[in-house]
């Protein structure tokens, strides 16, 4: 794993070192090489490994006090909020928790858009983060039942009901998910199961993400391939410790507003009436992170497609190292591939608004139409793009680019700016 | 490899390759069929409803299996509207005679054919149903007449056991 030869200085450390190499480990993590050109937008991986601890501290703190049982997990909800020592405090923490996560996750993915991070050789880093996202979806999903609300409920309803458009064999998988003919006990306690489960897959795939991450390095703002270690470079710790922490605690100020101030504000008010089989809420919308593809689903007419268009627009993101066809990694040099990024951004924020509005008239016109851009972004432009677009000339070295001494008057002026917009 | 004529000892890496996949998959066959839905579950089949006094153009919700069960009795107009349609205008073509053996009582399940939610009863453009989940909407014998579900509304398997009382299940 490391690129260098260590040897513990004290004689008790070359023992241990010797017969388990978790120094050597401790001291490839310290000396990890790193651009030193990284802006703040690649402090959100130390973020989201924050959000993921944070989500299992308080997960199993919460797990201590919640009954897993249709009769009584709502009013356990209610036990933990009333009467268990700073359990409103932890239910808190974990609930906007994993809007946070979330938040993180969609500012890391984005990034990895605008510089190309998921190019070669970063394919399998970018694959790994995929999967990890989907996990990420499926445990948020699962948590959201836990309480037994009428949103926990009429969600773990509707969204397991996406497998019955599977043709044959879809019936038989929605009673085989649900453990009976409906939503009930059976499917709570195996979602609690589950839920407790995921995240420690979670944190297995992390140690993937970043272990693929260390063979080539970390990706740029600048996108080019860098001599490590090198005038390049800084090492991880002191200069990226300290730049990742100062990040975290910017990123802790919103997520205590959350907490302290407004805990309820991303939840929805359904979720405090326990659920009844009987009655469906008026509107049942989804957690804000997973509108977007609400919306998708909504905007096709036939049951089968539109759950085949929203698990396609998820998907297509694991082959996106093969849909891009440009050999330029940065948005910085693609003047108008960063054109067509920022409508990318719009087109989803366009169809999260949409998922959380009422599928009818304008709004699901809207939603077809950044339906049909979205695939049309990945599908056409991509990879078009590579083979028609003319590159700004990229330069040879971060330092270069950093000094702005570029023997290249566009890129200087690119320079210019590319510091501007940091 | 391809250059190599098997050997008996392919021939035993093959045969224990087969006998511990078959292994594999009978010892994992228990662990995935746990979730089915078990004997208890199984056991709460049927279920009886007096329906004495449900008025004309009423409806009651019961459950069954977990699921809501409307029991509509319907008026003679929204008999009219349900006979008179054609087959042809239909998503899911199904005669109203068929889903109502006694016309003037509709016994089906109210579980939205699209993605699971309840149906709110006289709503919709069609003056039956109408799923605020997605917008689908039903008719007068809780057919599909406009919106994302695929099928009505199913009918599940009921009898009269007197004139008062329904057996679902």
């Amino acid at each position: 794993m490391s690129d260098h030869d260590y040897t513990p200085s004290s004689k008790v450390g070359k023992w241990f070192n010797d017969r388990l190499p978790l120094l050597t480990l401790a001291n490839h993590l310290t000396d990890y090489p790193t651009p030193k050109n990284l802006n703040y937008w690649w402090t959100f991986g130390g973020i989201l490994t924050f959000c993921l601890i944070t989500q299992i501290v308080t997960g199993l703190t919460l797990a201590m006090h919640y009954i897993a049982h249709a009769d009584m997990a709502f009013e356990s909800v209610e036990h933990i909020m009333r009467d268990v020592n700073y359990g409103w405090l932890i239910r808190y923490i974990h609930a906007n928790g994993a809007s946070m996560f979330f938040l993180a996750v969609y500012i890391h993915i984005f990034r990895s858009l605008f510089y190309g991070s998921y190019k070669s050789p970063r394919e399998i880093i970018w694959i790994i983060g995929i999967i990890i996202y989907l996990l990420m979806m499926a445990a948020a999903f699962m948590g959201y039942v836990l309480p037994w609300g009428q949103m926990s409920f009429w969600g773990a309803t509707v969204i397991t009901n996406l497998f019955s458009a599977i043709p044959l064999v879809g019936e038989g998988i929605v009673t085989w998910l649900w453990g009976g003919y409906s939503v009930d006990n059976p499917t709570l306690t195996r979602f609690f199961t589950l839920h407790y489960l995921i995240p420690f897959l979670i944190l297995g795939l992390v140690v993937l993400h970043i272990w693929a991450l260390h063979v080539p390095g970390n990706n740029n703002p600048v996108g080019i391939d860098i001599k490590k270690p090198s005038k390049d470079t800084v090492p991880f710790h002191p200069y990226i410790v300290i730049k990742d922490g100062f990040a975290l605690l910017m990123f802790m100020i919103v997520f205590a507003f959350f907490v302290f101030y407004s805990p309820n504000i991303l939840g929805h008010a359904d979720n405090y009436i326990e659920a009844n089989p009987m009655v469906t809420p008026a509107h049942i919308v989804p957690e804000w992170y997973l509108l977007p593809f609400y919306a998708i689903l909504r905007s096709v007419p036939d049951k089968l497609l539109g759950v085949v268009a929203m698990l396609s627009a998820i998907l297509i993101l694991a082959v996106l190292p093969w849909l891009d066809t440009s050999k330029i990694r940065s948005a910085v040099f693609r003047p108008l591939y960063k054109q067509f990024y920022w409508i990318l951004v719009a087109d989803v924020l366009i169809l999260g608004y949409m998922g959380a509005m009422p599928a009818e008239g304008l709004y699901l016109l809207i939603a077809r139409v950044a339906t049909a851009y979205y695939f049309l972004h990945f599908l056409v432009i991509l990879p078009v793009l590579g083979f028609k677009e003319k590159t700004i000339p990229v330069p040879l070295s971060i330092t270069e680019s950093v000094l702005g001494g570029s023997p290249n008057l566009a890129t200087a002026r690119n320079n210019e700016s590319f510091d501007k917009s940091k | 490899m391809s250059d190599k004529k098997p050997e008996r000892r392919d021939f035993l890496f093959t045969a224990s390759y087969a006998v511990g996949a078959v292994g594999a998959a009978a010892v994992v066959w228990p662990l995935i069929d746990q979730m089915n839905p078990d004997a208890s579950v199984k056991a709460l089949a049927s279920t009886e409803v007096d329906i004495s006094s449900v008025k004309r153009g009423n409806t009651i919700t019961v459950l069954w299996r977990g699921k809501p069960v409307f029991i509509r009795r319907r008026t003679e107009e929204e008999i009219k509207e349900a006979r008179s349609v054609k087959m042809e205008d239909l998503i899911h073509p199904e005669k109203d005679e068929d889903r109502a053996k006694n016309p003037e009582w509709l016994v089906m399940l109210g579980v939205c054919t699209h993605l699971g939610c309840v149906p709110l009863n006289d709503k919709g453009d069609y003056d039956g149903w109408f799923c605020p989940c997605h917008g689908s909407h039903y008719d007068t014998s809780g057919r599909i007449r406009k919106g994302p579900a695929p099928l009505n509304m199913e009918v599940p398997k009921y009898e009269f056991v007197n004139a008062n009382t329904i057996k679902i299940g």
